[in-house]
């Protein structure tokens, strides 16, 4: 899958999200990487507080400059975005790479119309008169299965449905043919029936488009069904790298285990896993050596050490010392 | 653009807002006759025996009931008759446009003022929150809130009247003496009422353009790579457009009222000055007409806003 030959689309490197607090600079994430192949569906998976937002806003740069720091490359397209003027770096947004958001009603701005929206987004990128703009718009919005697409352009967000208003969100990020898009959460605060619609039509776009898709949530069952990789976040780190089949029928880290055995009952809005006990550390308060070991049923004395993301095999890392040895359940039983 | 909705809007409103001139007005009345003194007295004159006192009551109607004469106001105004000076003679309805302009010069200019000066500042800050610009900012606007009117009215006129003479200390010209006269003599007063006007738009636009740059919308925005400049132009500004109306109408409503101070200070002869001779001197008709202007100005410029409010936020006024 990952050939010397061709480099990938997406190369994230060592990724550390530092916040300034009143209490002092924290860390969210460290050493954050992995990469992304054209056309691939990579799902980014952990409880809430594990960095898995701030990652896919530090990879377009969208954290509030002034409360943060960012170490580490993000290489795109032979250019590490991380060091990109502001001005380089607003040609890449929106036009190599997208991003939704999870609450579409707050993402989209109230006062214009979803046409407006679209338009301006193509406006910025390519050199494209009112007229066209807005006939491309129209096209954008029956591409993302709005019906009556010529009359909704002229909507206001607060005329849609939370689902239409998320296939306008769709709409805006795809106007443009990005390379990649980064979905935080896009299901999260919708409908299960709608749920499945959105994520359908994500996938479907993607494979018809070719556009890569990063898919953060905390929802396994939704990584399961639409992702070929899946990236498993704990703490800040990533603690496994793995295909979906490979990683749901044996996991190689606890954490990734415990998840999975949770999927009946995980929800976004509890902090406690049935399968896991504990919560999450926060930044300030984060252990020693294996982040996860508080809550790990099989530690043992090496855990004590900071652990480096191993090598299973060539498309799957862990990062646990006992990766190979430890026979873990899976979701599939 | 008068749509339906935007009728409606105003149907709605000039049927919610008949009920609050009436209160406003019946109010006005009924403290008049709490304050003591009366204007009975005045018009006798010196000397005036107690039987020519009554006899100047009952000629001008004051000694019937309270409601009465209310009533007897009421209905007059609903004829197009605000009556007479009790003072002075004047019909009230001829003094008020005689002397509404000079005022409305004044508050013009000062509403000018601080928008002028007001929405730069604000945009400055919000831009830059924590920065030096923005404690800058801030402590100016707690500064102008903070200062009392009319002590900034008499410092300018110390300076800039009586010590460097650049300003006239006192009066007001007409728009219809020409445009600089007009604007000279109306410069210390708009100055003095502005500063706490200022103040109020920068802190209120600050506060309302920090909270929608900061909202998910203007994330959603960058992520689409727009610059920081269309970003504040183009969204943040149609975004905060309801609450600087919002705040155009307050402003606009103290500065009605702290030019009858400013007028005293000035000896402007306009409405203010106007009004606080006519309370003195407890006439009635005179402070009746006034405080109904007011009123109707008023509710005349919060309707504007009403009906602009749809135009810059769609989500309002629909049904």
């Amino acid at each position: 899958m990952v050939t010397a030959d061709s480099p990938p689309l997406l190369d994230v490197r060592g990724l550390g999200i530092f916040f300034r607090t009143a209490a002092g600079e924290v860390q969210a994430t460290r050493d954050v990487s992995f990469r992304l192949e054209a056309g691939e569906r990579l799902g980014i998976v952990g409880e809430s507080g594990c960095g898995k937002t701030v990652t896919g806003l530090s990879i377009l740069g969208l954290l509030p400059r002034a409360q943060s720091r960012v170490v580490g490359a993000v290489h795109f397209e032979g250019r590490d975005l991380l060091s990109l003027s502001p001005r380089a770096l607003r040609g890449v947004r929106g036009r190599e790479i997208s991003m939704i958001f999870q609450e579409p009603m707050s993402a989209l701005d109230p006062v214009f119309t979803v046409g407006e929206q679209i338009a301006e987004t193509l406006r910025v990128h390519r050199r494209m008169g009112r007229k066209e703009a807005r006939e491309r718009a129209v096209e954008a919005l029956a591409q993302v299965g709005i019906p009556l697409p010529s009359r909704r352009v002229d909507e206001y967000p607060h005329q849609l449905s939370g689902g239409m208003r998320q296939r306008a969100m769709i709409a805006i990020a795809l106007s443009c043919e990005p390379r990649i898009l980064i979905a935080d959460e896009p299901t999260t605060a919708l409908d299960v029936t709608i749920q499945a619609q959105i994520i359908d039509l994500l996938v479907d776009l993607s494979a018809r488009t070719g556009t890569a898709l990063i898919f953060i949530t905390h929802d396994l069952g939704v990584i399961a069904e639409t992702c070929t990789r899946m990236l498993t976040m704990y703490a800040g780190e990533v603690v496994e790298d793995a295909p979906v089949d490979s990683a749901l029928e044996r996991p190689r880290h606890p954490y990734t285990s415990g998840l999975l055995r949770s999927i009946p009952r995980l929800s976004a809005r509890k902090s406690l896993l049935p399968s896991i006990p504990g919560r999450v550390p926060s930044p300030a308060d984060m252990p020693a050596g294996c982040r996860f070991r508080p809550r790990c049923a099989h530690g043992v004395a090496a855990c004590a050490a900071t652990q480096a993301l191993l090598d299973v095999s060539d498309a799957r890392r862990a990062r646990c010392i006992r990766q190979a040895e430890l026979d873990l359940p899976g979701a599939i039983a | 653009m008068l749509t339906r909705d935007r009728l409606r809007l105003i149907r709605r409103r000039l049927v919610q807002v008949a009920p609050v001139i009436v209160l406003a007005t019946f109010i006005v009345f009924g403290l008049q006759q709490l304050v003591p003194g009366d204007i009975a007295v005045t018009l006798a004159g010196d000397n005036a025996t107690d039987a020519r006192i009554a006899e100047i009551r009952a000629l001008y109607g004051l000694d019937r009931p309270f409601l009465a004469q209310y009533g007897h106001w009421l209905w007059g105004v609903l004829h197009g008759d605000l009556g007479k000076s009790l003072l002075s003679g004047e019909v009230v309805l001829d003094s008020i446009f005689r002397r509404f302009p000079v005022s409305l010069l004044i508050v013009g200019c000062a509403l000018a003022l601080s928008l002028a000066i007001g929405i730069p500042l604000g945009i400055l800050a919000a831009t830059r929150p924590g920065s030096r610009v923005d404690a800058f900012v801030t402590s100016i606007a707690s500064l102008g809130v903070a200062l009392p009117n009319f002590w900034l009215a008499m410092l300018l006129v110390a300076t800039f009247a009586l010590n460097w003479t650049i300003f006239p200390a006192t009066g007001a010209k007409p728009l219809s003496a020409g445009l600089g006269p007009a604007l000279l003599h109306a410069a210390l007063p708009s100055i003095a009422l502005a500063a706490g006007a200022i103040a109020e738009v920068a802190r209120q636009l600050r506060s309302s353009l920090v909270e929608v740059l900061s909202s998910q919308y203007v994330r959603t925005l960058h992520a689409k790579g727009l610059s920081p400049a269309a970003i504040l132009w183009r969204h943040g500004l149609k975004n905060v457009s309801v609450n600087l109306l919002t705040v155009i109408g307050l402003v606009f409503n103290r500065l009605l009222g702290a030019t009858v101070v400013i007028e005293a200070v000035f000896a402007i002869p306009g409405i203010g000055s106007m009004v606080v001779h006519a309370a003195i001197h407890k006439d009635f008709p005179v402070i009746q007409g006034v405080v109904l202007a007011l009123v109707l100005i008023v509710i005349a410029l919060n309707l504007l806003i009403d009906v602009l409010y749809t135009v810059f936020d769609p989500r309002i006024g629909q049904k």
